[in-house]
């Protein structure tokens, strides 16, 4: 059987709990591959802000580093942090820019068998909103399995709050066990 | 020259004049178009020199107070402030994005008010994606938060805006009452802003930063000092009856004389800083505005605009400026709207600043003309990233509008 190829999207905030379930749950003989994609909305609107003020930008100034330059030093890092959490001799890291959830989208599209993803937000309680505008997207419409993990440490099932309307339940909640 | 006639080649040359100012081909500074429109105006006489004296020595000021500012700016870049701000937010937040977005709500907040929404944009804002990248944390909710706020929380004092500037001329307000009275407007802005920008990036404010490398910078303490010093001479000076540019000025000397001595900056950056060629943009737009308010357009704005100061009014006024200002921009939108609303009193006139401050977060690049242009530049198959941009934008310009302008109608009923 041809080896699984597991691709992990590396994203800030996140990151470290994906490596590690890639680690725990695929064989070791498993190709696989590292993807960051840089925002391109937040280097756009960072760069064309002063636009608005008309020219007054402080002409002249060379600003210390663009925009794009400190995001693609900040992706490599992050990129060789996650390899080296990762401890595979052969990985594939990926280093791309652009509209964030397309880019993660299009890199699973051939091929691949496995996207590794953690829920965003607040994490000391199970939901609501625990997918963020990207990572909904991708679980909607990535063309593979998805794996989503809670980034570290999974809360309790009585983290849920009860239901506004309606009976209560008729047992008491089981003590819940996370099967990553 | 009959008058209509005079009204359709003003109105040209506006366009002429923000359309260069848009599109700026080649990179040619704005005042390429704006000073031989203006000077163009004064030779066919559209625009009278008795009038077109009045307008320069009602602007020059608040043109000399602008250049003060930018150059004070600058210099406290030039001794780390900017980076020291940096440093505090980083370990001010230990890491934790919830944290460090109310830092940078401070800091944002605080930069745009005292120093202008230009050192919020350009000086403070890559600071702050520096800092997120350091930490490895994700950059969105912070990068966003600084281009909100230069400009809605740029509503405090006069010196926050060069719409403030112009505004606080036509008002008549002392520098602390102009302040007294936008505080609570100030504070509505940027706790709307807070609660839904909090809401909406609530995926993003995640994880915890890398703060192991981080070592405190120290502070530029003379830097932070004059700062201080400019803002109570703010406050003196205008209760003195002086202009309080004379504050800044003062402030941007101080900074300078041993920034220079010690070569931390030269003589070309200081005066680079100044910007002639905006400073004569600002002037000759000021004066095409002027030419167009004359005849016949001054008439048809105070008509439409209306002059009360009831909640009514305001909310009217402020709705107006903010359309205005996202079709032509805020500067020309102020420079119209501003003489309108003058005669009225201090409400309508601030009310059009909440306007046209607030008003260009729908757009991120100051006007939807703009917005345009920038379209028009990004290559053929590709769009522009900003989808999210004009939802948050959506989102928060609605209420941000309501919420200043009844903070503004109680505000004017406890101060005024």
């Amino acid at each position: 059987m041809a080896p699984m190829h597991i691709v992990v999207w590396v994203v800030e905030g996140t990151w470290q709990g994906c490596v590690d379930a890639a680690v725990q749950n695929f064989p070791a003989d498993s190709r696989f591959t590292l993807l960051h994609v840089t925002p391109s909305d937040v280097t756009e609107a960072a760069d064309a802000a002063s636009i608005g003020l008309f020219g007054r930008g402080f002409p002249g100034r060379k600003p210390n580093r663009r925009f794009d330059d400190i995001a693609d030093d900040e992706a490599s890092s992050l990129l060789a942090a996650a390899a080296d959490r990762l401890g595979h001799p052969d990985v594939e890291m990926l280093s791309w820019r652009g509209r964030v959830e397309r880019e993660v989208v299009r890199a699973v599209a051939g091929g691949v068998d496995v996207l590794v993803v953690a829920r965003d937000g607040d994490r000391s309680r199970l939901g609501p909103r625990s997918l963020g505008h990207a990572t909904r997207f991708i679980v909607d419409h990535a063309p593979c399995a998805v794996m989503l993990v809670w980034p570290d440490e999974t809360p309790g099932i009585d983290s849920i709050p009860p239901p506004k309307h309606g009976p209560k339940p008729p047992h008491p909640p089981h003590h819940h066990h996370e099967d990553r | 020259m009959p008058s209509a006639l005079a009204e359709t080649l003003a109105v040209l040359l506006l366009i002429a004049t923000l359309g260069c100012a848009i599109v700026r081909p080649r990179g040619l500074p704005e005042a390429v178009v704006a000073v031989p429109a203006a000077a163009l105006l004064l030779v066919l006489g559209v625009l009278p020199l008795g009038q077109a004296g009045t307008e320069t020595r009602s602007l020059a000021p608040t043109i000399g107070f602008l250049a003060a500012v930018l150059v004070l700016a600058n210099l406290c870049e030039r001794y780390g402030l900017f980076e020291a701000a940096g440093s505090w937010m980083a370990t001010g937040s230990r890491g934790r994005p919830v944290s460090l977005l109310a830092l940078v709500f401070t800091a944002a907040s605080v930069v745009t008010a005292v120093l202008s929404l230009d050192a919020t944009v350009v000086l403070l804002t890559p600071v702050v994606f520096a800092t997120v990248a350091r930490l490895r944390l994700r950059a969105k909710p912070h990068v966003y938060a600084c281009t909100h706020l230069a400009n809605s929380a740029s509503l405090l004092l006069p010196v926050s805006n060069l719409t403030n500037l112009l505004a606080f001329s036509a008002s008549g307000l002392s520098f602390a009452r102009f302040g007294a009275t936008m505080a609570l407007p100030w504070l509505a802005a940027i706790g709307v802003e807070w609660l839904v920008l909090r809401r909406f990036f609530a995926g993003d404010l995640v994880g915890h930063g890398e703060t192991r490398d981080l070592r405190p910078l120290p502070v530029p303490v003379f830097a932070a000092i004059v700062v201080a010093l400019t803002l109570v001479g703010f406050f003196v000076t205008s209760a003195f009856n002086v202009s309080p540019a004379f504050a800044a000025l003062g402030g941007a000397l101080l900074l300078a004389v041993p920034a220079l001595v010690r070569r931390r900056t030269s003589i070309g950056d200081v005066a680079k800083s100044i910007d002639i060629p905006f400073l004569a943009f600002v002037l000759a737009l000021g004066l095409v505005v002027k030419a167009i308010s004359i005849h016949g357009l001054g008439s048809v704005v105070t008509h439409v605009v209306p002059g009360g100061a009831g909640l009514g009014s305001l909310l009217l006024i402020a709705v107006v400026a903010a359309v205005l200002a996202n079709v032509i921009n805020n500067l020309p939108a102020a420079l119209l709207l501003l003489p309108a609303v003058s005669g009225a009193g201090a409400g309508p006139v601030l009310a059009v600043l909440i306007g046209v401050n607030t008003g260009p977060n729908l757009t991120y690049v100051g006007s939807l003309a703009t917005l345009l242009w920038r379209r028009v530049l990004i290559r053929r198959g590709e769009e522009l990233p900003i989808g999210e941009f004009l939802r948050l934008g959506a989102l928060t310009v609605p209420p941000v509008l309501i919420a200043t302008t009844v903070a503004l109608w109680i505000s004017l009923r406890l101060v005024g």
